[in-house]
């Protein structure tokens, strides 16, 4: 009689939820934590909008990866793009959703924000512990006219496995041959020197602690909290400012025609474009079991290319261009039918 | 019908006894299953840990253990790095936080006014529960930059030069790294000590210490004549306790030891400790990947290393009493 009352509760208990949301049509996901705060603002917008109510859980991309392939959410989110071969061995349809972009932050007293030049090639050295002062004849020979001090360089990396940390090496890789034989490219590499932290706040924080240190962090945290950045020399030998202009012209100039949109925006050609762009991606089953929620998932993200770009912009992400969202569309459509 | 009220009695009695039986069965077993619960429990965590880490110990082989190459890009994995960071760590942090939580001890028991024991004493068993982020990210903004400011930096340049020592104190002052996090820690294990110290200090039989001082004994002589070989046991458990928690604390420490995969000679060189390897690294392994293995037998590697403390513990106490 007791076992009876507490199993009735709990199952009461258990279909209070489900009940209360059986107006709202629910999805799940789960991945990077890169694109995390705007597919919060999405799912926030869209469900009075369109009543599809997303449940997105920022675990990480590896961790996303694994639940989609584990079909235990509707899609995963990752940073770092699966390639064809993992993509048909997994059946996942791979598509974007949106840009971010990783800028050096630094600490050097006197040098004022977005004033000091930096290249692919010097920023690779700084990080493998070749270039160790702040007024080393190659930083000294890309700034003219900036008296740089005699100061240690302190390197701050993300210790946790993170998107951010692929996105950076992935350009440190395409920029130096050593650091492409070297440490590499992946959500964590073995750093040859510095310091780990944990997150944007924990790099951030190393940074404004160590006098001479350096870092990187996505734009959107160091342009809200009024971190000291650089400029970047570009493949068309510009030097740029992390500019929004400058990371939408580095997005108009990529090729997305690839399999799975996997665009390679790192060091992109254009006058203006900034070197360290890349878009993060979305695995969606091309075998669903339940039809209706994979269904909403793609209305939830068309909901999202039509009407989500202005509170992208206001989050510090960049828009996908309009020609790749009708490209990724009818891939849609190819896939799934109409 | 006293007859009846006697029968009506026993058969009362009677069912009640069988229903009592009836409980005692229930509630015996009941209590079994939760001891027996915790033992199969911890087995299934041992065996499934080792388990889901053998493809590590298969790819790496025993060099897993004091392996130091951390590179995920290549998938070569070692735990050498985190097991002697977190060796080193928990050993110094206890280095740190015993004669801190003695005199906090002695002080509280000896030495206090009356009125103003109980509330340090409350102070003292607040501290732990503080939560461990909290510790972190007070380490992190608070101490790290004071340690980068103002220690860090005066230390290096009075002992960095010394003798035969002088290479523990070398370095950049990035205010993190391996000795921060002791000092956090420290300061985390600390009223865990030190409440157990007070504990068992006030449990000492008046009788004893009364006849000491009546000997003439100064305060200091009761307490290493009287106090601390009575409560000698004990004492170590507490500190063993210390111990055990900071062997696998894990945010405090991630914030604040500069998390990197290379053995450094100084001091104030960044580290990394399993548990804060195996956070950092979690959200980011495949399942089925070496990284994921790895990460698995680095946990099981910490859990053979906290049964080690205790086991040791044990054993030197043994030794002790039969001294």
């Amino acid at each position: 009689m007791n076992r009876r009352s507490i199993l009735l509760g709990a199952g009461a208990v258990l279909t209070l939820p489900l009940a209360a949301r059986a107006e709202d049509a629910n999805i799940t996901g789960a991945g990077a934590s890169f694109p995390n705060p705007v597919y919060q603002k999405w799912a926030e917008a869209a469900r009075p909008a369109i009543g599809v109510h997303l449940n997105y859980q920022s675990v990480g991309s590896g961790a996303g990866i694994n639940q989609i392939k584990n079909r235990t959410v509707d899609f995963g989110a990752t940073d770092a793009p699966l390639n064809a071969d993992q993509l048909t061995e997994a059946k996942l349809l791979q598509f974007p959703t949106v840009m971010g972009s990783v800028v050096p932050i630094i600490n050097v007293p006197g040098i004022a924000n977005e004033q000091l030049k930096l290249t692919g090639e010097v920023l690779a050295e700084i990080f493998m512990g070749k270039i160790t002062r702040w007024n080393d004849a190659k930083i000294v020979a890309l700034n003219a006219g900036v008296s740089l001090p005699s100061l240690a360089i302190a390197p701050v990396y993300r210790a946790d496995g993170s998107g951010t940390t692929f996105v950076f090496t992935s350009y440190l890789s395409a920029v130096s041959a050593d650091w492409r034989g070297g440490p590499g490219a992946a959500t964590s590499v073995r750093w040859p020197v510095g310091n780990g932290a944990r997150g944007n706040e924990g790099v951030a924080g190393g940074v404004r602690n160590t006098r001479g240190g350096i870092g990187y962090v996505e734009n959107a945290y160091a342009s809200r909290n009024n971190l000291v950045t650089t400029q970047l020399k570009n493949k068309d030998g510009n030097f740029v400012k992390p500019t929004m202009e400058n990371f939408l012209a580095a997005a108009s100039n990529a090729d997305w025609s690839v399999p799975g949109f996997a665009a390679n925006i790192i060091d992109q050609a254009g006058a203006t474009s900034w070197p360290i762009v890349s878009p993060t991606f979305i695995l969606l089953p091309t075998d669903p079991q339940d039809a209706a929620r994979s269904a909403n998932v793609r209305k939830f993200f068309d909901w999202a290319y039509k009407n989500g770009d202005a509170l992208a912009r206001e989050l510090e992400y960049i828009p996908l261009p309009e020609a790749t969202k009708t490209a990724i569309r009818a891939a849609w459509t190819r896939q799934y039918g109409a | 019908m006293s007859q009846a009220a006697t029968a009506s009695s026993a058969t009362i009695s009677h069912s009640a006894r069988r229903g009592g039986n009836l409980g005692d069965l229930i509630f015996e077993w009941a209590c079994r299953g939760s001891g027996l619960l915790v033992l199969v429990l911890l087995g299934a965590i041992i065996i499934e840990l080792f388990i889901a880490g053998l493809p590590a110990f298969r790819a790496f082989g025993i060099d897993f253990i004091w392996s130091t190459d951390w590179d995920p890009v290549q998938e070569v994995f070692g735990a050498g790095v985190s097991i002697y960071g977190t060796i080193v760590t928990a050993v110094l942090a206890i280095f740190l936080a015993v004669p801190l939580a003695f005199g906090v001890a002695f002080y509280l028991t000896e030495l206090a006014p009356t009125w103003l024991r109980g509330p340090v004493g409350t102070a003292i068993e607040l501290l732990a529960a503080v939560p461990s982020i909290i510790y972190g990210m007070w380490g992190f903004f608070v101490i790290a930059p004071a340690f980068a400011a103002h220690i860090q930096p005066w230390i290096i340049d009075n002992a960095g030069e010394l003798p035969l020592i002088g290479f523990l104190f070398q370095g950049a002052p990035f205010g993190t790294g391996i000795f921060t996090a002791s000092f956090i820690l420290a300061i985390m294990i600390l009223p865990f000590i030190a409440a157990t110290m007070r504990d068992v200090f006030q449990q000492v039989p008046p009788v004893y210490k009364e006849s000491a001082y009546g000997l003439g004994a100064t305060t200091w002589e009761v307490m290493r004549g009287v106090v601390l070989p009575y409560t000698r046991i004990s004492v170590v458990g507490g500190i063993m306790l210390g111990l055990g928690r900071a062997l696998g604390e894990t945010m405090a420490v991630t914030f604040v030891i500069g998390n990197a995969n290379r053995i450094s000679t100084s001091l104030f060189g960044p580290g990394n400790t399993i548990a804060s390897l195996v956070a950092l690294e979690f959200g980011e392994s495949e399942t089925g990947s070496l990284k994921l293995a790895s990460l698995l037998a680095l946990g099981f590697i910490l859990f053979v290393l906290s049964f080690i403390v205790l086991a040791t513990s044990r054993y030197l106490l043994r030794s002790r009493l039969k001294a």
